[in-house]
């Protein structure tokens, strides 16, 4: 008979809602030994002190005027795909395929651009460029969710397959409309007539920032304040209720795919229409994956989103300064990338449960718990008192 | 017309990575964990390998190259990679209980960045002064197929011409789908994938088994990215290069529903349809259509995913508990 | 040695601040079979799956024959030799009955041998299981015998029954009861967690009561009477004195006929029922549970999706509309007011995740904020049209306000309104889904299992509400599992069997041997051996 003789050494106990400002504490200690990790990492991978480290990120990040406003920018474009994805994601419909959704409206826009950009007034042609790389992005979004809402078939490798298969008919397009002929790339589209590429607002980088600010504000009130955004909530939270309520999920799931894609499509217009004036696969650059895990750490809420964007830009752009200070590789950013979202991951464990380790027979009747190591702030005065009774039950 | 006997042999070659991610991600979804990290832990299990055998070539320069260190450092170097990768995964959703797909999705950029980073900085770390990773010697070790191969025509090509990891995959794809079915810790690791609260009822440590099944998918499936810079790449690191297999080795999980044996078969068709583009005639004239025979792999995949879920029998279907963390005292 | 086989001392459990068990001490002793009696909520599960390692107590002892011992996991529990048959079944759904049985089980996988050994023990007590079967394919009866088996086939000495019957027809139960008996001849202690009376006289030799998580008492069952146990139960006497008021004026207002409902597998549900529910009544529904109750409200309100026959609903100028073949959104657009507590309330009704107030929106959201005095200044269709078709925004402001009137009128015990509702207890989040339900001020009310789980003051309220609603002229379609209270509620019972109508008959002076005997009768049903 094997029977345990102690107590178990700790349990786990679900907590209800903790206050928020310790929320952000919680979170905050998260990043703050992230980053410790990191920069370990970093002295042992580069030999550089620390603070030639601190210095290196904010040189990247914020070093001159030029990589601030770029900074923001890439933040900005991170953001709108980011926002784009939540809505999917709050109907816990798992759109990994931000990255296709970008990259197809992209290269709807360049389209229109090669094709037809000497033949229409310039502000007529950008009009049927935002058409169509929003029109394809949303086109991107709807198939996967009809293939749900229909057959419920797996979204995830759903999303992601279109990824690639956009990627290939990027591909198509680049070698068909390659310049010059064999040099595999496109090369800056319409150099000379600038014909289709969005005007500049102060600078070319204000635009996009500008957008994306709109976009924001938008979903938030989307989600928050209108009908749609309810009825996404209800569906992602109980298929049961939705039916209950009279919502037809089916039709939610691919209306908000489309909305969702959509808004990718036009992220994809902004990069080729505002900042790189060319089309290639790689154009979304992972941003499709990094803006799912920005979405979920901002708990779907967009205001919050404007901060996780930030520090993930933030952290990617100082990192690939450190990588080229040292001539190493530039995917050091996402490895930096990978132990933020794991740190801030694993501290949500915190915010939703308490463990509670039981003092050993004898041993000094203080029980150490989540609380203490967590400052047991006097917000949570419930768990204080839980506490309190359990070390006067181990007194007994 | 397809060289058939030029085609199977290289067709193969591709599927064994797809069959070692498939494996590894069965026996992982079998236990309720959606690793969709996998892509990246191959990724570690290929860049771990290529480290191990890197530091050993480096310091066998001058000869003495022994083929059973040649083989056992990069795959000891390659299973420890990618458990750790496995324990990472573990530890944050079955201890912490962290969303399965977010943790997948952070370990695949995590991982394909540490296998580029590496891939990328490892001669300028090492301060050694070769131009570019090229493990050859290492390289023949893993690829060294029997020796009387050659002499027995379209038959040794077929079926003999591979490095003995390709026969490992296929003798562990058969050996799980055996283990899943006729064995105690299959049917307990099926049960925790179903139900996991009737496991644990049962008796059965279901974080045990998630630890475990979890981890040792992950190694099954780092060797898939070990064999494909090893063997198929003949020990050439190139950044990117492993590409999405590992996606399409989770793509394949359903594809198979949940059964290694079909596996098998499944990723010989993948490993044929992600080549086939180069053995499509397009004309020198029309280099852009390759592009879009390289698509075919993934439109089948879509298809299938939707087939899969038109045909619902019971005992086609995922494990039902997969995605969800597990926490007895949920109320 | 003790006298028990298993003993609990002052053990106690809390789930945040709630006290599930409060310093509770109870044995059983080897060769006896223990009924351990108690209301719904009171704390006889949470007990036993203390005993059963699922939860570890915050305090206290257990002893199996007078030793201390740690219970810390369910592996533990059957170590000991102690095995519990839950409420729900804990079988995997895709393996077969052997493999259900040995699952958990250390050493080297013999099917064959193991489905000999199963052989012997279904032989001595009496079950009948096909092994190969898998259990997704087996009827409720079958599972249960699965999961019985599967205790005794880890040798359990101490066996717990979480309410076996609930789910069982008459015949089965008195099969499951022959079976105990046997158990407890080869000497094992059996706890049979209950809380229906008769069948803690006709099976168990003591009974142990909890009350609100406390231990009551215990007596032997031969020296009890239901009055006293009852008593002990619900800790004062209760004469259930629910009012019941003649209906007013009553009219046809549902009309239901020839309805037949399949599930998704084609499996008839309802078969061929007609009856009739008219305003100002309240008509009852009895039942064995799980024959039919869930799917004909469902049917009626709109959420079932293979249906034949007619459900008509009837203004009171006599036009009628049939609401068969409309979804819920549909219904509801024709502007007819029916209201629907379903028995999931978490999982249907209400959102766990959302607040109070959010969850006020689930039947309002499709209203778009317009200033109430605009409304009221201009009550033009169009406006309403506009109100709302075409305002892509949704009113959160009268949900709100609702969802304090609610709080306030219900006295439903909550922080404050945007507290997730998942965070309430049992009673306070029906008092939330009936108060929503009763807000748009129905004509037709359908409430399934209304005060399942609820301790007898809000039972109480939701019988007010219901009674009051009945007043007011709505057709109450009442759904319950208490017989007693059906008795003294309902105006007109219609009693289910197998999906078919057994009998409609009057409320006042009804006799609850003759409901009972309509809900056991089989005409044409299922075959029960």
């Amino acid at each position: 008979m094997k029977t345990r003789k102690s107590e178990p050494l700790f349990h786990i106990v679900k907590r209800k809602d903790m206050p928020f400002g310790k929320q952000v504490m919680v979170r905050a200690i998260a990043i703050v030994a992230a980053l410790i990790v990191c920069s370990v990492i970093t002295i042992i991978t580069t030999k550089m002190n620390p603070l030639a480290i601190f210095s290196a990120v904010i040189q990247g990040a914020f070093g001159s005027t030029r990589k601030m406003w770029i900074t923001f920018q890439d933040t900005s474009i991170l953001l709108i795909i980011a926002l784009a994805l939540t809505p999917a994601f709050k109907m816990k419909f798992w759109n990994i395929g931000g990255e296709g959704q970008v990259l197809i409206g992209g290269l709807g826009a360049a389209a229109c651009m090669i094709l037809i950009g000497d033949k229409v007034p310039d502000p007529v042609l950008i009009l049927i460029m935002l058409v169509a790389a929003v029109g394809l992005g949303a086109l991107w979004g709807a198939i996967p969710a009809i293939f749900k809402a229909v057959w419920n078939t797996n979204e995830t490798l759903c999303t992601l397959m279109m990824n690639y298969i956009a990627i290939q008919i990027v591909a198509f397009f680049t070698i068909l409309w390659e310049v010059p002929k064999g040099s595999g790339k496109i090369g800056i589209i319409n150099q000379n007539t600038n014909a289709g590429w969005l005007l500049q607002v102060g600078n070319k980088y204000l635009l996009t920032i500008l957008i994306a600010i709109l976009i924001t504000v938008g979903m938030f009130v989307y989600l928050k304040y209108t009908k749609h955004g309810y009825e996404v909530s209800v569906v992602g939270e109980s298929e049961m209720t939705a039916r209950y309520a009279g919502i037809h999920s089916g039709a939610v799931i691919i209306r908000t795919m489309i909305i969702s894609g959509g808004l990718c499509g036009l992220a994809g217009f902004l990069l080729v229409g505002s900042i790189h004036h060319t089309i290639t696969t790689t154009l979304a650059g992972g941003e499709g994956f990094t803006a799912v895990m920005v979405s979920w750490l901002a708990h779907f809420n967009p205001i919050a989103m404007i901060g996780a964007s930030l520090l993930i830009v933030f952290l990617s752009n100082g990192a690939a300064q450190i990588s080229q200070n040292c001539g190493l590789n530039q995917s050091f950013g996402d490895i930096i990338t990978g132990i933020i979202i794991f740190f801030i991951i694993g501290c949500e464990f915190f915010i939703r449960y308490r463990v509670v380790f039981r003092a050993k027979k004898g041993a000094i009747p203080a029980p150490v718990t989540g609380e203490a190591v967590f400052g047991g702030g006097p917000g949570d005065e419930s768990a204080v008192k839980e506490i309190k009774e359990e070390e006067g039950n181990d007194n007994d | 017309m397809i060289d058939l006997i030029a085609f199977i042999p290289r067709a193969i070659g591709q599927s064994v990575p797809l069959l070692y991610g498939c494996t590894g991600e069965i026996i992982t979804e079998k236990s309720g964990n959606l690793n969709l990290g996998i892509p990246g832990v191959m990724y570690v299990g290929a860049i771990s390998g290529v480290i191990g055998a890197f530091a050993y070539e480096q310091a066998t320069k001058g000869g003495n190259f022994i083929p059973a260190l040649g083989i056992a450092i990069p795959l000891l170097c390659s299973l420890v990679g990618s458990l750790l990768m496995g324990l990472l995964y573990c530890f944050l959703t079955v201890t912490l209980r962290a969303n399965q797909n977010v943790t997948g999705l952070a370990m695949t950029t995590f991982g394909v960045g540490f296998g580029n980073f590496f891939g990328g900085s490892l001669i300028k770390l090492s301060g050694s002064d070769v131009p570019t990773i090229s493990l050859s010697k290492t390289s023949n070790c893993f690829s060294a197929s029997l020796p009387f191969a050659d002499n027995l025509g379209w038959f040794g090509k077929i079926f003999l011409s591979y490095g003995f990891l390709a026969y490992i995959a296929f003798i562990l794809a058969i050996y799980a789908g055996f283990a899943l079915k006729k064995t105690r810790i299959g049917l307990h690791l099926r049960a925790v994938g179903e139900n996991p609260g009737t496991a644990d009822a049962a008796g059965i440590d279901v974080s045990r088994y998630k630890y475990f099944a979890t981890c040792i998918g992950c190694m099954v499936a780092g060797l898939g990215g070990l064999y494909y810079v090893m063997d198929y790449a003949s020990g050439i690191w190139s950044n990117d290069a492993f590409g999405d297999r590992g996606w399409l080795a989770i793509a394949l999980v359903i594809f198979c529903i949940w059964k290694p044996g079909i596996g098998i078969l499944a990723s010989i068709l993948f490993g044929g349809l992600y080549i086939i583009y180069l053995y499509i005639p397009a004309g020198i004239d029309h280099m852009e259509l390759k592009e879009l025979y390289k698509m075919i792999p993934y439109v089948v995949t879509m298809i299938v995913l939707v087939i899969t879920s038109m045909r619902n029998k019971r005992d086609n279907q995922p494990p039902a508990s997969l995605g969800i963390p597990y926490f007895r005292e949920e109320r | 040695m003790s006298e028990y086989a298993i003993e609990l001392k002052n053990i106690t459990k809390r789930f945040g601040t709630i006290v599930a068990n409060d310093n509770v001490s109870m044995g059983v002793r080897k060769g006896e079979i223990l009924a351990l009696l108690g209301e719904n909520g009171s704390g006889k599960t949470t007990l036993m799956n203390m005993i059963s390692g699922i939860y570890y107590p915050d305090e206290g002892h257990i002893f199996l024959d007078g030793q201390e011992v740690k219970i810390a996991s369910p592996k533990d529990a059957l170590a000991l030799g102690i095995g519990m048959v839950h409420q729900h079944f804990k079988l995997v759904d895709v393996l077969t009955a052997t493999e259900n049985i040995i699952l958990g089980l250390p050493g080297k996988l013999n099917i064959c041998e193991a489905e000999e050994k199963i052989r012997t023990i279904c032989d001595k007590f009496g079950f009948i299981i096909d092994l190969k079967k898998k259990v997704y394919e087996m009827t409720v009866s079958e599972k249960q015998t699965v999961e019985i088996v599967k205790v005794l086939y880890r040798g359990a000495n101490i066996l717990i029954l979480d309410e076996p019957t609930a789910v069982l027809t008459p015949q089965e139960a008195e099969r499951l009861f022959l079976v105990m008996w046997r158990m407890r001849n080869d000497g094992k202690a059996v706890i049979i967690i209950t809380h229906k009376m008769h069948e803690v006289k006709e099976v168990s030799d003591r009974v142990v009561v909890l009350r609100k998580g406390r231990y009551v008492g215990e007596m032997d069952t031969g020296d009890c009477d239901v009055q006293r146990m009852t008593d002990m139960m619900v800790g004062r006497s209760v004469s259930l004195n629910i009012t019941r008021k003649t209906p007013v004026d009553p009219k046809p207002r549902i009309e239901v006929e020839h309805l037949t409902i399949r599930d998704d597998e084609g499996v008839v549900k309802i078969d061929d029922i007609s009856f009739t529910a008219n305003s100002g009544e309240i008509l009852g529904i009895a039942g064995v549970s799980g024959c039919g109750q869930k799917e004909l409200l469902e049917a009626i309100a709109g959420l079932q999706k293979h249906v034949d026959g007619e459900v008509r609903y009837i203004e009171d100028d006599g036009s009628k509309t049939d609401l068969l073949k409309m979804s819920a959104q549909k219904i509801s657009e024709k502007g007819i007011a029916l209201s629907f507590v379903p028995e999931d309330r978490l999982g249907m009704g209400l959102v766990a995740n959302m607040n109070i107030a959010e969850n006020m929106m689930i039947r309002s959201f499709r209203n778009g904020p317009i200033v109430e005095e605009a409304v009221e200044r201009n009550k033009a269709e169009a406006l309403r049209k506009l109100r709302r078709d075409l305002n892509p925004f949704t009113d959160r402001k009268s949900p709100r306000k609702l969802a304090e009137t609610v709080v306030k009128d219900l006295n439903v015990v909550t922080p404050s309104i945007t507290t997730p509702v998942k965070n309430l207890s049992g009673g306070n989040v029906q008092k939330i889904l009936v108060g929503r339900e009763i807000a748009s001020k129905p004509k037709v009310l359908l409430t399934a299992y209304a005060v399942r789980g609820l301790d007898i003051n809000s039972s109480y309220q939701i019988y007010e509400l219901i009674n009051k609603q009945k007043e007011e002229g709505t057709a109450v379609v009442y759904v319950g599992e208490d017989l007693d209270v059906l008795l003294e509620l309902s105006d007109r019972i219609l009693v289910l069997c197998g999906g078919k109508v057994s009998g409609i008959i009057d409320g006042p002076g009804a006799d609850k041997n003759q409901v009972g005997l309509m809900m056991m009768s089989v005409e044409g049903g299922k075959d029960e051996n």
